[in-house]
Formats: C-alpha cells, sequence, structure tokens
C-alpha cells in the first residue's frame, strides 16, 4: 500500500532523466578561481598576485630546504610504514603544535589544559572547531568573524552548524583597524558567543591591532562579554619573522586562564600547501573537561574521514623535534617574511616614483603576505583585462606573488588603474 | 582591594592549607603563606586568586619560597566555569578502539585481529614494494611542489581511479558522464558524496545501507543530512545472504530512495551477493523502484585477487546506463592506509549535468577542509600510470589476497581438527578481509581476556591480521569460547 502511494510522485529516475538534472552550475571559488583564470591566460606577461602562495624572486613556488630533507629522511626510513594514524593523528605533532603556538613553556600545556588534534590545514581544523562547538557549546551558536575576513569562513561555519554574523573591522577610511567600530560591536553581540580573531596578518586586509588593541580587545572578551575566542592562526613566523612575537596575541588569551580555540595551519609558513597539515587546539579550563573533549573530538573527525594524513605533519614533527632542522626552518622562514617586507618597499617606493594618485602608506603598514590595496572591483578587472595582473576582486594582493621584476609592471597598472577610474 | 573573597587554589593548596593573603604593596601582586609546599609542585604552579572580580592567575608568574608564593595580576576573568564542563566522555570507536585497547595490553601473545589492516605472515604491516618506488620517484622529480591541489584533487588520479573501477572501455567515461574528486579515503569519498546528495538529490533523501554494515556508515550519512534505514543482510542461520529478505526490503523501500551496496567483500559479514544475486538486486534497483545505488568500494582487487572480478557488481550498474554514485578507498589494496586516499565517483545521465554536479561537489569540499592531500594520490598516481609499476602493483595486490584465503583454509582446518562444534564453513565462504564468525558478545570478551585475542565485539576477525603462527592460537581460543559459552 505504501509504495504504491509513494510512486505517486514520480522519481526523476522512474521518468528516465537524471536524478542531478535540476543542479545547477556553481560560481567558481573567489579565490582558487583566480588561479583558474590565471592558469588560462596566455598572455606572457601575466601575474598572478590571487592565492597565497609563497614564490620566490624568480616567481617559482618554494619548497623549503628543511622541508626537502625532513621528507627524504622520512621516506628513506624503512622502519616506517602508512598505517593508519589515530583518529586525532600524531600524537608527537600535535604535542609540538601546541608547543609552538602557546609556548614550550605554557602553564596550560603544563596543566593538561590542552587538547590538541591533527586536522587537515587551516580549514579542516576551522571546520572540526566549528562542528564541535555546533553540538556542544553551551554558549551562544553564533560566530563572529571580522568585516572583511577570508571568504571560507563563511562557509565553514554554518555548515558546522553556528550561525555566522560579522564585526566591523576594517577602516576603509584609514586602510586600517576600525577599533572604536569593532568594540562597539563586540558589545553589542549576545554574551557567550564565538569570536572569531586572525592571530596574525590578518586575511585580507594585513591589518592587525596593536599590542594596546589587543589587550583592550581581551577585556571585552573576557571580562564584559564572556566571549569564546577561536583564533585562527595561519601565518605564525610570517608576519613580522618572529614565531613568537607572531603568537602573542594568543598567548595573552590563553595566559589570562580562559578558554581559546586555535586552528594552526602550517600551509604557508613550512610551505606543505598541498600536505594539509595543520592542528586544531583547545584550551579549556580543568584537565577532566579537556579529556572528555578529546573523545568527543574524535567522534567528529571519525564520521567525516576517520583519520588524517599522515605525510606532511610526519615531515613538520621532524622539522620540530631537531634542534637543528627547527633553527634552519626559523631562518628559511625569515627569509620568506623579510623577502614579503622588501616587496612592500619596492611597490610602494615605485608607486611613490610614478607619483600615483591617492596615500599608500598602508602597503608598508599592513602585515603579512596579503595588501589590501584600496583598488575597486572596476579597477582589478581593468587590471586583470589590461595588463594580465590577477587579483581578487576584493583589491587584495599577494606581496609573495611579487619580485622585482614584476613590482613595476604592478605599479604602471595600478597607476593606470587609479587614473582611469578616480 | 578590602578582602579575598574566593580562593580557589589547585586541591593539593586546599583550604586548610592556607594561611594567610596578603595584597602587595603595588596592587598588582598577590601573597599566599601556605603551610606547606608539595615538593613536586613545579614552578609554573596555576593559582586562580577572585577578589570581587579581580584575578590573579600564576600565568603571570610566580615566584616561589619555602613558605609563601606570589601570584602576579594578569587580567580578569570572572568566571571559572568551563563551556564545556558539561561534555560529556565519549565511548571509544568500536573499531579503532581495538587497536587503542591492543595497544595497552603489555602481554605479549596478544592478536589483534580488529582494525582491516593487512599482516603479512610475519604479523607486521606491508608497504608494498611498488609504493616504496613510486615514493622514491615522487621525491626523485625535481619539478615536483606542493602546491595546492584544486579542490577536486590530481586530475590525472581522477581519470585513473574512474578507469580503474569502471574499466577503461566505459562508455559512461567515454560520455564524459563520470565525475571524479579526489577525497581522503573511502570515509572521506562517502561523506562528501553524502553531504552532496543531501542538498542535490532530486529523490528521497534516505539511505539503505545492509544489516549489518560498517558502523562508520551509520554516523557518516546523518551527519552528512541523509537519514539512514536498513535493509535485511546476513542471514545468521545460514552465515550467508538472505537474499529474498533483502529484496523484500528494498521493494518495502520508497521509490528514489538511496541504496547502499558493498561492491565486494561485504564489511563485516564478507558475504557478497553471487552474480545472479547482483542481478536481481539490480533489476529491482532501476525497473521497480528507481533507487540511487551508492557504492562503497574499500577492496577492490582483495576480495578475489582480482581487480576486474572485483569490479563487476559496480560495472554491471554503470553499464546499464542508469546512475551510481562510487566511494573508492586505496587503504586496503595500496595499503596506503594512513596517507588517506580515495575518490568519489557520481556517473549521471549527461555530461552537461556532469559539469554542474563537479562544480556543486566543490562547494561541498571548500569549506570541509579545502584541497585534498597530495602525497598518497601521487603516488597511486604514478603506480596507475605506470605499466612496470601496475603489473607489479597486481602481483603484490594478489599475494595479499592469496595469503588471506590461506589463512581461511588454515583456521577452517584448524577448527576441524580440534572437532570445535558448530558449522565453520561460513570461514571459507566469506570473502575478502573479514570473517563474520557468528561468535557473541561473551564469547568474544572471553577470548580477549583469556587469550588476548583482540577483535570487535560483532565477532568479526580479521583475516589479514592472521598468521600460521597466530592460527593454532585463535583456534585455540574459538574452541574453548564456544565450548564454554554456547550460542
Amino acid at each position: 500500500m505504501q509504495d504504491s502511494m509513494a510512486s505517486l510522485s514520480v522519481s526523476p529516475a522512474a521518468a528516465g532523466g537524471s536524478c542531478f538534472a535540476h543542479v545547477q552550475q556553481a560560481p567558481e571559488d573567489p579565490i582558487l578561481g583566480i588561479t583558474v583564470a590565471f592558469n588560462k591566460d596566455p598572455s606572457p606577461v601575466k601575474v598572478n598576485l590571487g592565492v597565497g602562495a609563497y614564490r620566490t624572486e624568480d616567481g617559482k613556488p618554494l619548497l623549503l630546504n628543511v622541508v626537502r630533507q625532513a621528507e627524504l629522511h622520512l621516506v628513506s626510513d624503512e622502519s616506517r610504514n602508512k598505517e593508519y594514524l589515530g583518529i586525532t593523528g600524531i600524537v608527537h605533532f600535535n604535542k609540538l603544535s601546541a608547543q609552538l603556538i602557546l609556548g614550550s613553556d605554557s602553564p596550560a600545556i603544563a596543566e593538561n589544559r590542552v587538547v590538541t588534534a591533527q586536522c587537515l590545514s587551516g580549514t579542516g581544523s576551522l571546520r572540526v572547531g566549528g562542528e564541535f562547538l555546533g553540538r556542544h557549546y553551551s554558549g551562544q551558536k553564533i560566530i563572529y568573524v571580522p568585516s572583511p575576513t577570508w571568504g571560507n569562513h563563511l562557509k565553514i561555519f554554518p555548515l558546522a552548524g553556528l550561525e555566522a554574523r560579522t564585526y566591523r573591522y576594517y577602516d576603509p577610511r584609514t586602510k586600517g583597524l576600525d577599533y572604536e567600530g569593532m568594540l562597539e560591536d563586540l558589545r553589542a553581540a549576545p554574551n557567550g558567543s564565538i569570536l572569531l580573531l586572525h592571530a596574525c596578518a590578518h586575511n585580507p586586509t594585513g591589518v592587525d591591532p596593536s599590542q594596546e588593541q589587543w589587550e583592550g580587545i581581551r577585556r571585552v572578551v573576557r571580562e564584559e562579554k564572556q566571549f569564546l575566542p577561536f583564533f585562527d592562526c595561519a601565518y605564525q613566523g610570517f608576519a613580522s619573522g618572529s614565531l613568537d612575537n607572531d603568537a602573542w596575541a594568543v598567548r595573552r588569551f590563553v595566559g589570562d586562564g580562559g578558554e581559546v580555540f586555535v586552528a594552526q595551519s602550517y600551509a604557508k609558513n613550512m610551505g606543505l600547501y598541498a600536505e594539509r597539515v595543520g592542528a586544531l587546539s583547545i584550551i579549556v579550563k580543568e584537565p577532566a573537561v579537556a579529556t572528555r573533549v578529546e573523545s568527543q573530538l574524535k567522534l567528529v573527525i571519525r564520521p567525516m574521514y576517520s583519520t588524517p594524513p599522515t605525510h606532511g605533519a610526519s615531515i613538520v614533527t621532524l622539522i620540530l623535534s631537531s634542534k637543528k632542522w627547527f633553527e634552519e626552518w626559523k631562518e628559511e622562514l625569515k627569509a620568506m617574511a623579510d623577502r614579503i617586507r622588501s616587496m612592500r618597499h619596492e611597490l610602494f617606493n615605485a608607486l611613490k616614483e610614478r607619483q600615483t594618485p591617492g596615500n599608500w602608506e598602508h602597503i608598508l603598514n599592513q602585515i603579512g603576505m596579503f595588501t589590501f590595496t584600496g583598488l575597486s572591483k572596476e579597477q582589478v578587472e581593468y587590471m586583470r583585462r589590461e595588463d594580465h595582473i590577477y587579483m581578487t576582486l576584493d583589491g587584495r594582493i599577494s606581496m609573495a606573488g611579487l619580485n622585482s621584476r614584476t613590482v613595476p609592471q604592478v605599479a604602471d597598472a595600478i597607476h593606470r588603474a587609479v587614473v582611469k577610474f578616480s | 582591594m578590602s578582602s579575598i573573597s574566593t580562593i580557589s587554589l589547585p586541591t593539593r593548596f586546599s583550604g586548610s592549607n592556607l594561611l594567610e593573603t596578603s595584597l602587595l604593596p603595588n596592587q598588582n601582586s598577590l601573597r599566599f603563606r601556605v603551610a606547606s609546599f608539595p615538593a613536586t609542585s613545579r614552578s609554573n604552579v596555576a593559582v586562580h586568586v577572585r577578589d570581587n572580580g579581580t584575578s590573579f592567575s600564576s600565568a603571570g608568574g610566580v615566584r616561589r619560597t619555602r613558605i609563601s608564593a606570589v601570584a602576579k595580576e594578569t587580567g580578569t576573568s570572572v568566571s571559572t566555569d568551563s563551556s564545556f564542563a558539561h561534555v560529556q566522555q565519549a565511548p571509544e570507536d568500536p573499531i579503532l578502539g581495538i587497536t587503542v585497547a591492543y595497544n595497552k595490553d603489555p602481554n605479549p601473545a596478544k592478536v589483534n585481529l580488529g582494525v582491516g589492516a593487512y599482516r603479512t605472515e610475519e604479523g607486521k604491516p606491508l608497504v608494498l614494494n611498488v609504493v616504496r618506488k613510486a615514493e622514491q620517484k615522487l621525491l626523485a622529480d625535481k619539478s615536483r611542489n606542493k602546491e595546492y591541489l584544486g579542490i577536486t584533487g590530481i586530475p590525472d588520479f581522477n581519470k585513473l581511479s574512474a578507469q580503474l573501477i569502471l574499466g577503461s572501455d566505459c562508455l559512461a567515461i567515454a560520455e564524459k558522464r563520470v565525475v571524479t574528486v579526489q577525497c581522503l579515503s573511502g570515509t572521506g569519498s562517502l561523506r562528501v558524496g553524502a553531504e552532496f546528495l543531501a542538498t542535490h538529490y532530486g529523490g528521497e533523501k534516505i539511505i539503505y545501507v545492509p544489516s549489518p554494515t560498517w558502523g562508520n556508515h551509520l554516523k557518516i550519512f546523518p551527519l552528512g543530512g541523509i537519514q539512514t534505514r536498513t535493509y535485511r543482510y546476513f542471514d545468521p542461520k545460514t552465515k550467508g545472504l538472505d537474499y529474498e529478505g533483502m529484496i523484500e526490503d528494498l521493494r518495502a523501500a520508497p521509490s528514489g530512495a538511496v541504496v547502499l551496496l558493498h561492491a565486494c567483500a561485504h564489511n563485516p559479514t564478507g558475504v557478497d551477493p553471487t552474480q545472479e544475486q547482483w542481478e536481481g538486486i539490480r533489476r529491482v534497483i532501476r525497473e521497480e523502484k528507481h533507487l540511487l545505488p551508492f557504492f562503497d568500494s574499500a577492496y577492490q582487487g582483495f576480495a578475489s585477487g582480482s581487480l576486474d572480478t572485483d569490479a563487476w557488481a559496480v560495472r554491471q550498474f554503470v553499464n546499464d546506463g542508469g546512475e551510481v554514485f562510487l566511494a573508492q578507498s586505496y587503504a586496503k589494496n595500496m595499503g596506503l592506509y594512513g596517507e588517506r586516499v580515495g575518490a568519489l565517483s557520481a556517473i549521471v545521465k549527461g555530461a552537461d549535468v556532469a559539469t554542474r554536479v563537479e562544480s556543486q561537489l566543490k562547494l561541498v569540499i571548500r569549506p570541509m577542509y579545502s584541497s585534498p592531500p597530495t602525497h598518497g594520490a601521487a603516488i597511486v598516481s604514478l603506480i596507475l600510470a605506470d605499466k612496470d609499476l601496475y603489473e607489479e602493483w597486481k602481483v603484490e595486490l594478489k599475494g595479499m589476497a592469496d595469503r588471506i584465503i590461506s589463512m581461511r583454509h588454515q583456521l577452517f582446518d584448524a577448527l576441524k581438527e580440534r572437532k570445535t562444534p558448530g558449522n565453520w564453513d561460513h570461514i571459507l565462504n566469506q570473502i575478502g578481509m573479514f570473517t563474520f564468525t557468528g561468535l557473541n558478545k561473551q564469547q568474544v570478551e572471553y577470548m580477549t581476556k583469556e587469550y588476548h585475542i583482540y577483535m570487535t565485539l560483532d565477532g568479526r576477525i580479521s583475516m589479514a591480521g592472521l598468521s600460521s603462527r597466530t592460527v593454532p592460537q585463535l583456534a585455540d581460543a574459538i574452541h574453548s569460547a564456544v565450548v564454554n559459552f554456547s550460542s
């Protein structure tokens, strides 16, 4: 009886058609789609300032020496195998990752209040953390993200079960932080909400709070609003060239004894992009809570991908646990950060030389891989069409994609675009 | 500050131990005296002291003298309650938890027959020779880098994976009706497929899974947004397929629902339909119920030793022109477990549909982990694309499948020798990595306790975990369990 009732609504398959005929073409990912378009462009002078992947002065991807050495060691070690990791990944990797971001002398670690799970780079850490919060957070299941933020944040959290809202962050007039607006919006949010903070080198703007501003934010978070801070840390070591400096804000929040979520990525600072290496750390108030939280994290991960991939995290573990390689890594990391900073100076100087209209100080003030140029959508599209310069439509350029050869070309293009569409 | 309202110290500094507190002249440091400071304390002891909202934390630094300690004010946190205090301890995963328990067992005679990971005759994990070769080749290639893959992974990998399961002469591939995306092994492929179907499937968003099935299926699909129901599958009386029950349950399902099928080597039972039964199943699915088949293929090549034979059922369903979803894993057949290599294929009616489906699959993957890991899939691509490596792989794969089959014979013979009560033919009849022994929970727990044999509570044993050395031990354990606790 039930069967004939059900078949009154004829399924697409019954009618001979596809069950997916109605599926719409999705637009290309705004960031990754830039590279797709760039690759299609036949122009020999094209420049890709889209995705945040480091390039050398020769415009090539960089495999860190220390990564190359560690990987060789890994693959040559016949005693290693490819058995399943545990659900939360390599134990040693997790410990070292927590130490890296929190400091090896962190009381939270000593007190066993930190649980760390190896995840798939930053995205995976955010998604697992988000899903855990969607299920278990006792506060408001709303996450406040800065405006603007990395586009994927706005996709990850709703799918994880959290409502995403924004707080003012970037001030287009100063091309810096809208500190008052930020605090106002935080104060207006419901107590106990979740607050997404970029640990350093804010993506896409490159605008970070000063230490004083961080303290102001922290006091609102802890004393007034009891927010749960969720740090996205994708650039530790990349922003200033110093691992400890770039971890300052995270450590402040962990150091005050409150609870914190941290998503760590090794994509940029170890150049391990495609190996998908990251970690989610949850710092809670009691070790007993940490144990239970870890057990529940496994229930999030197991039905998503069972266990994380071993290769990249094994490389990181080798590097972080070897005094020699750790020092070598710090040097290579600083060199990348320094080259990016020198590109800032070169671009700034080039625009000054050309007397390009506008204030371009923000190129020097902003931090990390990206500059939020302030160019309009029109100007960006013009630069793509006329000069084959590729960047995201919000005017964000990856400084890592620049070199001494392309700076003049990009400066010319910016100049023309600014003059044409003031 | 007039008086200390509450002091919460770690229990080793409990109330009676606290002698006095005072605020130091600089107003930023609190001194407290305790009767005794445990010798085992580190200087980084956590001290949280609250006074009307001002908190002092040792995170700011504790300087300890013999009887007094000073905690500096570092800031204020009003509440000491964790936002996660209510979180319950979750039980260990029923399958992966077996390995956790096994690892904790100090007994040298322990045997792990829990998780389906292949072991050699020496009881060791196996990295295939062909995998080592491919890995070396990969590293030697100076042109390689670690740049982000596209959201759907390595294009060659996807193409070769589709060819592997569907056959390189597959019409659906030629007609561009197959979209394949690299995912994280079988689990990742199933989860991405589930989330896609939950958003886009035009039929009933219910998936029917066999009873029993791999436990994780029942977690993956609901989290992906698809309701799960079961269909009869294993017949405990025959220890074979309950074909009539299965067909009945499929007929009772709503038209247009999704049905999960194990491509071969059903997990956990090892019971597969015959070709004739597969045809009967296919006709019900296609002609009567218009169900969408979702194949889970984790053992291609492992079941029979032949890649093509093990792909037979999947190919029947694809070659009838209907739509199919398919999750492939390279964990077992390439021994790439920890590298998480797999692929989700959607075979649809129309190349234009395939294009649109691919674009929407990206929207599922990007907010989950952005793009898949490169290493394992790069190894697979090398092996599948190289004629010599491919042939070598097939030989090693057959070697693994043959060893498993010989373990079946050895265990069967050992139980016969011992005249263990019961019919043990199913050990020979079941296919693939696992045997569904028919042992009950009580018997399993007994075997773990007395004989240090680790297996899942449903009586499933991984034949891949056996060797000539451990078969007698297992046979003894089964015999003892069966005799002591009749089912």
